[in-house]
């Protein structure tokens, strides 16, 4: 599915990194614990969480997560935008809940890691 | 190849800046990209323990055509019993730390998984060294 996709179905809001619209991913996770998604080994994932913090755009970054979606309209930081733009991350505000977005996006055809 | 770099106990802000610079030194000279991936996930991981529980750190990365070989140096509170430490779940971290989105006890079982090799040595009220060996060629290990 790509990013452009997944955003549309979750009345996402991109705030960085908007030309790689196009890119796709298969697998979405959803979490708030950061030592969670370092324990990932896939790739091809969007990340979905509540943490908004520079610690939730360097986990991505080591983890190879080229897209995180930020639920109940969490507010993105200058700092975290410069980091993500570094890393050529897709950054995208969303007013949903995590249950809510991990819901849309699964039924959208999304696939699990676990 | 070797660096060395100072990390400051609390300062989330930076936590990353070095396996950030690993990542990207790996990058460069071809790494098998799984190979890199852990290396960087330990490191993080460790860099993460420093900010979180230390008081000061320094982080020694040496790397030839073998291996990937890091020692992390802190001063801090030592961990007082290394094989509950181990034990995934088992955390010290404070509130704050778990704002950061860490501090579940998962740090040092990820840190283990993620390296071929792994020493923990710790002198309680002193501080703690952790010593982590990755081998370059995925066939290696």
């Amino acid at each position: 599915m790509t990013i452009k996709e997944i955003t549309d179905r979750i009345d996402g809001k991109v705030i960085c990194c908007e030309e790689k619209l196009a890119n796709s991913v298969e697998y979405a996770f959803a979490s708030d614990l950061m030592s969670d998604v370092l324990t990932i080994e896939k790739e091809n994932m969007v990340l979905i969480t509540g943490l908004a913090n520079l610690q939730t755009i360097r986990t991505s970054e080591m983890s190879d997560i080229s897209c995180i979606i930020f639920a109940r309209d969490k507010k993105i930081g200058e700092e975290m935008v410069t980091l993500a733009r570094e890393n050529n991350m897709i950054l995208v505000e969303s007013p949903h809940s995590v249950f809510h977005i991990s819901g849309e996006l699964y039924k959208a055809g999304l696939k699990s890691i676990y | 190849m070797q660096f060395r770099h100072k990390i400051a106990g609390g300062d989330f802000a930076k936590a990353g800046n070095v396996a950030s610079s690993l990542k990207k030194v790996l990058r460069q000279l071809n790494i098998d990209h799984t190979v890199s991936k852990r290396i960087v996930i330990a490191l993080y991981e460790g860099e993460v323990n420093v900010v979180a529980h230390a008081y000061s750190g320094v982080i020694e990365v040496e790397i030839d055509e073998e291996k990937v070989k890091i020692n992390i140096t802190d001063k801090g509170p030592g961990i007082i019993d290394i094989e509950k430490a181990m034990k995934e779940g088992y955390s010290t971290a404070t509130s704050q730390v778990r704002e950061m989105g860490f501090g579940a006890g998962m740090g040092l079982s990820n840190m283990k998984k993620n390296s071929d090799l792994m020493k923990i040595s710790s002198v309680p009220g002193e501080g703690t060294i952790v010593e982590l060996l990755n081998y370059i060629r995925p066939d290696a290990r």
